[in-house]
């Protein structure tokens, strides 16, 4: 890797490559492990952030390290047989990225402002969102995300489902505002198979201050 | 979700692990050069399926071979693939999680201890 990155600086003199390729990290968890708790285990958030989105990101930049190798020798097919591991990788970093985020220690009031007037206007009510997201997301086959999503174009919000770590802007279009991971990882070691205890609990933990501000961001920007 | 599991229960033994034998052997011979070729392919093809899934063994009955195919969530090897199923590896997490956390691979390098090769045999 220092080879490559050696190589590139000697040759940025002489061509415009871009001098350094900067890696991903994994994000710090905005709180203690046991933050969540009863609602996710400290166990859980341990081996869910140190465990699986590390693993996410390391994985990514091994990816896209590849991309750029390939890409350099020309090789469109190499270039190509690594969409699939960009595509898992960088979605998990995404996903895990925004999922620490909307969620905090005890949860907060219910949603407010721009964004509970919109839910109302499109759903009819907070509790009438909520028992869609909740039969959205647990009804998943297999793994994948549960998402509260907002479409700019026309101006609505829309609850989908994400199959493993599809991230829902590149795949949808719509700007995620909550997710719910579903992944057995999410809530296994605490919940075994009852993933519908699982996601009716974790808007306990819900921080609709974050996801206002996702909804502001997708709105006005 | 019933085809795949009924299946794995008889895969597996108390009594299992060590190599097959036989007919099942000699294929597994010709189609992956060697038992450990095998074995590794096997291992790597199932470790590395995004999400849900299961790993398999499958004979192929048009060419008469042997085959790996991953499958997504419970999709049955034979109705999917055409593939008759002789031995599956669940790598959902729930089949490991509680024991392995994360660490798939290890699961995985694991289970060969308890295949049961001569229900794999049978179905071939």
């Amino acid at each position: 890797m220092f080879a490559n990155i050696a190589r590139v600086l000697a040759q940025s003199s002489k061509k415009s490559l871009p001098l350094v390729r900067s890696k991903h990290s994994l994000p710090d968890l905005p709180y203690d492990f046991n933050a969540l708790e009863p609602v996710i285990s400290a166990e859980i958030m341990q081996v869910h952030h140190q465990k699986h989105h590390a693993t996410y990101v390391n994985n990514l930049n091994v990816a896209e390290e590849k991309l750029f190798e390939a890409k350099q020798r020309g090789s469109v097919s190499d270039q190509i047989a690594l969409t699939s591991a960009l595509k898992f990788n960088g979605g998990g970093h995404i996903n895990h990225s925004i999922f620490w985020t909307i969620l905090c220690k005890d949860g907060t009031s219910e949603p407010e402002g721009e964004l509970a007037e919109a839910i109302k206007r499109d759903f009819g009510s907070y509790q009438r969102m909520v028992d869609l997201l909740v039969a959205t997301s647990t009804g998943i086959q297999g793994s994948g995300w549960g998402w509260l999503g907002y479409n700019k174009q026309l101006n609505r919000l829309d609850i989908v489902a994400c199959a493993n770590q599809d991230p829902l802007q590149a795949t949808t279009g719509l700007h995620p505002l909550f997710g719910i991971d579903v992944w057995e990882h999410a809530y296994y070691l605490q919940y075994k198979n009852a993933r519908p205890d699982y996601v009716k609990s974790i808007f306990k933990i819900a921080n609709w201050r974050k996801v206002e501000e996702l909804f502001g961001k997708a709105r006005h920007d | 979700g019933h085809l795949n599991h009924s299946i794995f229960w008889h895969n597996l033994s108390p009594y299992g692990g060590g190599e097959p034998s036989g007919a099942l052997a000699e294929l597994i011979k010709r189609d992956f050069g060697s038992f450990e070729n095998f074995n590794t392919y096997m291992a790597t093809t199932t470790v590395a399926i995004q999400g849900s899934g299961w790993g398999w063994l499958g004979y192929n009955k048009t060419t008469k071979s042997l085959n790996i195919a991953a499958c997504g969530n419970q999709d049955p090897l034979e109705p999917t693939t055409g593939l008759v199923p002789l031995l599956g590896i669940d790598v959902w997490e729930h089949a490991y999680y509680i024991q392995y956390k994360n660490v798939r691979a290890d699961y995985v390098k694991n289970i060969w201890n308890i295949v049961n090769w001569k229900d794999v045999s049978q179905r071939f």
